[in-house]
């Protein structure tokens, strides 16, 4: 099949098929951009919200957990944990955090770990808070089930 | 070797292959704690391991990208490196600000780390692959730009080939998209989004380019085959990578937040991404069929060959097998995902390393003919235990991943959680631990055979 196209045809394609490609993509990513804010309830990103998101960042939650699938698969999914943990009720879901956070690490041996970041009562709400906004994305009905 | 400049070359392989071993090392102390959840608990938590597994991953095929280019751009354009001075600075530049990095990783808390680098002044920490403090990734771009600087002037200067041109468009890709690193909204999808700037569009698009113009220059090299024949290849090879990879991203924005139409947009583009892998192997085979010699470094072409296929068993059969948003469902962030991302990384990005490491390193020691026969055997010893052991990794969490979706995915009620599901795929883990000692035991077979000694001349 090689041997009918030349040297020229193929750097046509290259060229042309790229330059469609990234119109393609560019275009979707403009209107992509623009149902974000809507599909994420951007409206809700309260400054607890987004210092939650800051700690969960400089903890390096994401290099144990997944969050909407994406990270490590050490440690269980917790864009849903809202929903596994809190049963949709957020003062119930802070309460529980603020346990669990200072309960780590727990003692079974042979069990993972998940370690202590001796964090203030208040970090614990901010970070609740950023998981209680991300459980409520748009993200076309993922995990299949609650255990993530 | 035609141009003495292209010998700075060799520190970056040889820094590179080191940076593997610590990251084959690091692998295998996590494949420990997937089995004993306290091994080496709190000393090395999981999530550090995991920083330094990827991080070095990231940084050694940066050195071996920057090392291939300065061996075959010279060559290439026929002209010495434009300044060889500043390829060593860049060496030693990047080489301790990736030290630095790691040590800062393995013997601070995460979070003072953050802090003592003054995260908060520009946040770009604490993302998968991009957990760099931001001072290490502006020396990144430093780095980077002097290095394109380097390599750009000596094309622009000398004989423009399609390898050089092909490869300088892919290193520029590779440092436009890396600038998305420095983005990092408040907003978790944009985030996410934009993220895949940088990982999908490196692996999956600009990183491809590099791969196939190291791969053209090897195998002119060790084949003869004339020029017009690997330029029209390339360009074939590289345009289906574009054409499918570019809107294939999408195959990442299923279910992070982004709208529906992703579902069936990534879906179909990314079916195509295979085709540019299989491709390569095509490519790989029909030029070693139609070879003009017999070049005495053997393995320089089994590494080529080796390249392509497990580039295309990894990135496209396994790519293939979860790309599709109704399986993808399944899937998603299990081991399948890990057992994919092995073997695309090890088959497409650490074999090219191996590939041109492989011709180029012999010469660089004055055996213009390649290793001796001694040595390339050693050297196809290693070259064995490394892909059957990686192949065994990969099986090994695809077993895993199945078994995963099996116990904690599929059921509707009855589902096991996490960490039940976990717990009964240790033995599945152990597997993988024993094929992962493979591996190393393969790199270090493979470190032995550069010190084989040559045969006395008669
Ligand atoms: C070193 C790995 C590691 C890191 C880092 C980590 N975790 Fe965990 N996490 C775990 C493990 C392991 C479990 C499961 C523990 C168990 O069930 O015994 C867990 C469980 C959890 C759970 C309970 C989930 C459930 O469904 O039961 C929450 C909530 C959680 N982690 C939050 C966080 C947050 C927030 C951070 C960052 C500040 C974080 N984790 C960082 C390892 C980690
Ligand atoms: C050159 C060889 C290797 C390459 C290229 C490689 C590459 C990678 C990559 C890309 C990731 C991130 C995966 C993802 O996000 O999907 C990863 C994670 C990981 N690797 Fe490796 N790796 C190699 C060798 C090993 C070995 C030998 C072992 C163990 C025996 C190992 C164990 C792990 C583990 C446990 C993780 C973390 C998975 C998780 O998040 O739970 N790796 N590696
Ligand atoms: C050499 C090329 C490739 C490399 C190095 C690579 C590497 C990776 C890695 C490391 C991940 C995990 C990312 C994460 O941590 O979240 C991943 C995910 C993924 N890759 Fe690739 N990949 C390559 C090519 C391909 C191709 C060609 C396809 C499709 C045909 C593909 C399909 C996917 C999909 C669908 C995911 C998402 C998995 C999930 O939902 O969890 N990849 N890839
Ligand atoms: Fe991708």
């Amino acid at each position: 099949m090689t041997e009918r196209i030349t040297k020229n045809m193929a750097r046509n394609i290259y060229f042309g098929g790229s330059l469609f490609a990234i119109l393609i993509f560019a275009g979707l990513t403009l209107d992509t951009v623009k149902q974000i804010p809507h599909r994420s309830n951007d409206d809700q990103i309260t400054h607890s919200v987004a210092n939650g998101k800051n700690l969960w960042e400089v903890n390096n939650c994401v290099g144990c957990h997944t969050i909407m699938g994406e990270g490590a698969y050490y440690a269980p999914e917790l864009a849903n944990v809202f929903d596994r943990r809190g049963g949709g009720d957020e003062e119930a879901f802070r309460s529980y955090m603020q346990g669990w956070m200072a309960a780590q690490p727990l003692g079974e041996p042979g069990r993972r770990k998940m370690p202590q970041f001796n964090l203030s009562e208040e970090q614990v709400n901010d970070l609740a808070n950023f998981l209680i906004w991300t459980s409520r994305i748009d993200d076309n009905e993922w995990p299949p089930n609650i255990e993530g | 070797m035609k141009y003495s400049s292209q010998m700075v070359a060799k520190p970056y392989f040889i820094f590179a292959l080191i940076l593997l071993a610590g990251e084959i090392l690091f692998g295998i102390i996590m494949g420990l704690q997937y089995i004993d959840g306290g091994f080496l608990f709190p000393e090395i938590p999981f999530n550090v391991a995991r920083m330094v597994h990827t991080n070095l991953l990231i940084v050694l095929i940066l050195f071996g990208f920057m090392g291939a280019t300065f061996y075959l751009v010279p060559e290439e354009s026929e002209r010495e490196l434009w300044s060889p001075k500043l390829a060593i600075i860049t060496f030693w530049v990047f080489a301790a600000a990736g030290v630095a990095t790691i040590l800062g990783y393995l013997f601070v808390p995460y979070a003072t780390l953050a802090e003592l680098t003054y995260n908060e002044l520009l946040p770009t920490m604490g993302r998968e692959f991009l957990e760099q403090p931001t001072i290490t990734k502006i020396g990144i771009v430093i780095v980077v730009l002097a290095f394109i600087l380097n390599v750009g002037m000596t094309v622009i200067k000398g004989r423009k080939t399609v390898i050089t041109v092909v490869l300088l468009t892919g290193l520029v890709g590779l440092a436009v998209f890396f600038l998305f690193a420095f983005y990092l909204p408040e907003n978790l999808v944009l985030d996410k989004f934009f993220w895949w700037y940088v990982v999908h569009l490196w692996v999956e698009g600009v990183w491809e380019l590099i791969l196939g113009a190291i791969l053209s220059f090897v195998l002119i090299k060790v084949t003869g085959v004339d020029r017009e024949h690997i330029d029209k290849w390339l360009y074939l090879i590289i345009a289906m990578t574009l054409v499918s990879g570019i809107v294939g991203t999408g195959h990442h924005y299923f279910f992070i937040g982004t709208p529906e139409y992703w579902l069936w947009i990534g879906s179909i583009a990314s079916a195509i991404e295979p085709l540019p892998f299989f491709l390569m192997v095509l490519y790989a085979f029909s030029m070693a069929a139609k070879r003009k010699i017999d070049h005495d470094n053997k393995m320089a072409l089994t590494w080529a060959k080796g390249t392509a296929v497990m580039a295309f068993l990894g990135a496209g059969v396994w790519g293939f097998l979860h790309t599709l948003a109704p399986v993808n469902y399944f899937t998603h962030g299990t081991q399948l995902t890990a057992a994919h991302g092995h073997l695309a990384f090890f088959g497409a990005y650490i074999m090219i390393l191996f590939t041109i490491i492989s011709y180029a390193m012999p010469i660089m020691r004055g055996r213009m003919g390649g290793n001796c026969a001694k040595a390339q055997s050693v050297e196809l010893k290693g070259f064995w235990l490394m892909v059957i052991g990686m192949l065994g990794v990969t099986l090994a969490l695809t077993v895993a991943g199945v078994w995963q979706i099996m116990l904690q995915r599929f059921p509707d009620s009855g589902a096991l959680s996490f960490m039940d599901t976990q717990a009964q795929l240790i033995p599945v883990y152990k597997v993988r631990l024993i094929f992962g000692l493979m591996v190393l035991v393969g790199l270090l077979t493979y470190f032995y055979s550069f010190f084989v000694k040559e045969p006395a001349k008669a």
